[in-house]
């Protein structure tokens, strides 16, 4: 269950983004989750609700994208959508392909009401 | 990937990279992984060992797989050859540590209480209670689970990933995540495989190659002493070709 600890690590990383931008409060966070990451988003959706109680992201609700396993074929250069156990190219079979989407755990997006002098959008 | 450059915006998510939120709200793209930080912890134990030559391994399996018997037979084949260092990860004792000890190799323990994996951070703080001078080869034996220790690096250079043939040939189709990132795949117990007609090894390997993985798959019993050879020479082209990475990478810097 190593859902919670990357939990804590994502309320720290959106307890830094927030106080960057001088938040008041967070409602949204996003995150990619790919099928080869090793997470499982349900379970990472049930540890987060214990994870945020009492820090900035409170009432914050979690948007979990799931991505899908696509490949990149070395032989034949096409790019297809794979289950999870099966790296091969759709196209020609091969197993000789990348991994071009797919083991992503990525924090993407954090939506806030920024404080008085900070307003409105911003990037990092 | 990293979370500086933007490679780590995939086909899978390059849309959403990109889509602000449309009500209002301050919206910051981050695109960090989850697991930068314990990245940065793992990079910094990887600088650790190289500057001590180390090659650092982990092994990973479920519990039972017989992670601290091929230790305990890798220690005895290659004494006055190569010297070689352990860190046990179990959620309890410090058993397996002891058997380490008792074969005559410096071991470390990690009890991880509760948790069901090593992190960077955790292999970190005992790096300290671990001498690693004149030290060839640090394995680190993480916490006996075929899901969780996948998900993190710990500054490893080689993952190894044992599959006893107890638990079935199928398990790289079970646990893609876990045999995707195997360097090598040690096949163990095979002096069982006479009393399991189910468990076939070629069809443990054409699951693997549908990960597209290209790890040896060693099978090897550590009781019996059969087919250690092919691990050992494994565990021997890497220890030479981190040798020569490590000398080329003095003879680059002249400090």
């Amino acid at each position: 269950m190593h859902e919670l600890s990357l939990c804590q690590a994502l309320i720290e990383q959106v307890d830094s983004v927030a106080r960057r931008h001088g938040a008041v409060a967070v409602h949204r966070i996003r995150l990619s989750i790919g099928p080869l990451s090793g997470v499982e988003p349900d379970l990472l959706a049930h540890a987060y609700a214990l994870a945020k109680a009492g820090t900035v992201a409170e009432n914050a609700e979690l948007e979990l994208v799931r991505s899908p396993v696509t490949v990149h074929c070395t032989d034949c250069g096409a790019e297809t959508d794979v289950a999870p156990n099966r790296l091969r190219c759709g196209a020609c079979g091969t197993n000789r392909v990348t991994l071009a989407s797919g083991d992503e755990l990525l924090l993407m997006h954090v939506e806030m009401t920024a404080g008085e002098s900070r307003k409105g959008a911003s990037h990092v | 990937m990293c979370d500086t450059c933007g490679c780590n915006i995939t086909p899978g998510n390059r849309e959403l990279a990109f889509r602000l939120a449309a009500d209002g709200a301050g919206a910051v793209t981050v695109l960090q992984s989850l697991l930068a930080e314990n990245d940065k912890t793992a990079a910094h134990n990887r600088a650790h060992f190289d500057r001590r030559g180390v090659l650092a391994v982990n092994l990973m399996s479920s519990p039972g797989a017989g992670k601290t018997r091929l230790l305990e037979a890798t220690i005895d084949a290659l004494r006055g050859e190569a010297a070689i260092a352990v860190v046990e990860g179990d959620l309890e004792t410090d058993n397996d540590a002891a058997r380490i000890r008792a074969k005559g190799a410096p071991a470390v323990q990690i009890t991880t209480g509760s948790a069901c994996h090593l992190d960077a951070a955790m292999v970190h703080d005992v790096l300290h209670r671990i001498d690693l001078d004149g030290v060839d080869i640090l394995f680190i034996e993480n916490v006996g689970n075929l899901v969780c220790p996948a998900s993190f690096d710990l500054g490893q250079h080689r993952n190894v990933v044992l599959l006893s043939v107890t638990e079935g040939d199928d398990k790289p189709a079970k646990y893609p995540v876990m045999f995707r990132v195997a360097d090598s795949v040690l096949l163990t117990k095979t002096d069982l495989l006479p009393l399991l007609d189910d468990f076939d090894p070629a069809r443990t390997e054409a699951y693997l190659r549908d990960l597209a993985s290209v790890a040896p798959l060693l099978p090897l019993s550590a009781k019996q002493g059969g087919g250690l050879d092919g691990w050992l020479a494994w565990l021997r082209r890497e220890l030479t070709a981190r040798r020569g990475l490590d000398a080329g990478q003095s003879a680059a810097s002249p400090s």
